[in-house]
């Protein structure tokens, strides 16, 4: 039975002060529960805004209209303290930069602590022993509890990011360009527990990145942005092997692939735009 | 085929003090023996993740670090003795484009002074030659004239890494060294700018020591790689021999680590 945990329809983002610039233009689109839904474009497409509203985190300056159904309720109509309720509890986040979105001045083990602290009434030796559970969950020795963020490589401090975000065991995991940050070898390690943790604790993802092989190990399902629109969208195998929008085929062109010497074709934009306007 | 660049056992060390008034100290080889040569007109791929010692290696051969043992010979001059005068000239034969295009380009300067730059610190042609030569290259790497009265803040990234391109290239280098030159762009400007650089490499008969962390360019830019991990140079071959065939098991985790070539799922 196919049951959609996230759905979103007729999401607009534009600034306050000019009501004719949309950031993100009339898009909808819905993520099913227990998989994993990749958001790809280039920088300014509208992808980190379209994360940042589900969770009610967009700067004062911008507006958005449209409707954002989780579970059914509609995010968009509710209240301050009913949209905390939901941020760690039902909906989490991880960040690009595991550098910047940790407190340097707080142990990881403290850190941890206060992401269960808020949404649970656990007594303090049970809150401990989670998060221990939570640290070899996500592959960090429990005796790195008193670390601080410094001391850590870039790879942990993503982990750790990680084990803030699983700590209530969210029903949908919003990551935005986790793995850009990281080295190569790093970032397969994070991707392969990302999705080793969504098929154990039955999560779903909705996965922002800008890199069409990490979707191609990651993604089922593909959604294309361009200038605040969603231009394609699809199964993953279906979108990277025949993907039918120009734009697609035109960034899918730019993209270099490590088994044979394709020629990289730079995107021609007056001849995209000739044929975005012949559809 | 001449060799433009050959190194010999370059080794540097960095020294660290745990602490302020520690006085133990730890030391880190940021490069160990390190020994490599680079055909003219080629292009060499140095890779390796955070820590590997390539940068270290790119600022060692534009002198920007002083190394603690080994030699480079470039272009027949012993590069690591030369001082005054006759560094100054070598200097202008090797260039480099750097990995942030934000942070490289004086934010007070326009785009003409800073392409004139380098010309004036090397004392080259008059004014009327160095206008039609600053013309002719900021043409040539996709910007226009009109451009050139314009200041970084102006321009995207993939166009101020075109400027950087073209501040390095005016002076004709033979070596260019491109620290990371795409990793800060998005697929679509990475694509135009590796093609820029292809269709330089060709134009002026450049030789490239490009350095990057992502084995997908390195497959579309190299003819040679040289893997390096902990200051260490672990493999080094023909590209195609690398990636079909890789000796060492390093070398195999970054080819398996390549997003798209993996499936988590299986």
């Amino acid at each position: 039975m196919k049951k959609n945990i996230l759905k979103i329809n007729k999401l607009s983002i534009n600034t306050k002060v000019n009501n004719e610039i949309f950031l993100v233009d009339n898009i909808s689109f819905s993520v099913e529960e227990g998989k994993t839904t990749c958001i790809v474009g280039e920088s300014g497409s509208g992808k980190s805004l379209t994360a940042l509203s589900i969770i009610r985190l967009l700067s004062p300056q911008l507006k958005m209209t449209g409707e954002i159904l989780f579970n059914n309720n509609d995010i968009c109509k509710m209240s301050d303290s009913e949209i905390r309720q939901k941020r760690g509890l039902d909906i989490a986040m991880i960040f690009q930069e595991p550098m910047t979105s940790l407190n340097p001045v707080l142990t990881i083990g403290y850190q941890i602590k206060e992401a269960i602290a808020v949404h649970s009434v656990l007594q303090k030796k049970e809150i401990e022993n989670r998060v221990k559970e939570l640290l070899l969950l996500v592959g960090i020795p429990v005796e790195r509890v008193n670390s601080y963020p410094d001391e850590l490589s870039g790879g942990q401090r993503q982990r750790v990011m990680i084990a803030m975000a699983m700590s209530c065991n969210p029903k949908l995991l919003i990551a935005d360009e986790p793995t850009t940050a990281l080295d190569v070898t790093v970032q397969a390690q994070i991707l392969k527990l990302l999705d080793d943790l969504k098929n154990k604790l039955n999560m779903s993802m909705l996965f922002i990145t800008h890199d069409f092989g990490v979707v191609e190990d990651i993604a089922d399902d593909v959604i294309v942005m361009f200038k605040g629109k969603i231009v394609e969208r699809g199964d993953v195998k279906q979108v990277l092997n025949k993907p039918k929008h120009p734009y697609t085929k035109a960034l899918l062109g730019c993209v270099p692939d490590a088994l044979g010497r394709k020629q990289l074709t730079p995107i021609d934009y007056v001849k995209l735009d000739k044929a975005i306007q012949r559809l | 085929m001449k060799k433009l660049l050959e190194t010999n056992n370059l080794s540097k060390t960095y020294t660290q003090t745990q602490g302020f008034f520690s006085r133990i100290k730890t030391s880190i080889h940021a490069l160990d023996n390190v020994s490599f040569s680079i055909n003219e007109g080629t292009t060499m791929a140095v890779v390796g993740e955070s820590g590997s010692g390539k940068s270290t290696l790119a600022k060692s051969l534009v002198r920007l670090v002083q190394l603690d043992q080994g030699s480079v010979t470039f272009d027949g001059n012993d590069l690591l003795n030369l001082e005054g005068e006759s560094l100054k000239s070598v200097r202008k034969d090797i260039q480099m484009i750097f990995q942030d295009p934000y942070a490289s380009l004086n934010p007070r300067l326009n785009i003409l002074q800073i392409m004139e730059e380098p010309l004036v610190i090397h004392n080259l042609y008059n004014a009327d030659k160095r206008q039609k030569k600053i013309e002719d290259f900021i043409k040539r790497v996709g910007l226009k004239v009109s451009d050139l009265k314009k200041y970084p803040h102006q321009f995207s990234g993939g166009q101020r890494q075109r400027i950087g391109i073209a501040r390095a290239l005016i002076l004709e280098p033979k070596l260019v060294i491109c620290d990371e030159p795409v990793s800060a762009l998005d697929v679509s400007v990475q694509a135009q700018i590796l093609k820029l650089l292809k269709d330089l490499q060709k134009e002026f008969g450049l030789t490239y020591l490009f350095i990057t962390h992502d084995l997908r360019i390195v497959r579309h830019v190299a003819d040679d790689v040289m893997v390096m991990r902990y200051g260490k140079l672990v493999e080094q071959g023909k590209t195609d021999i690398i990636f079909k065939k890789p000796k060492n098991q390093y070398t195999k985790d970054l080819i398996q680590s390549i997003p798209g070539l993996i499936s988590t799922r299986n």
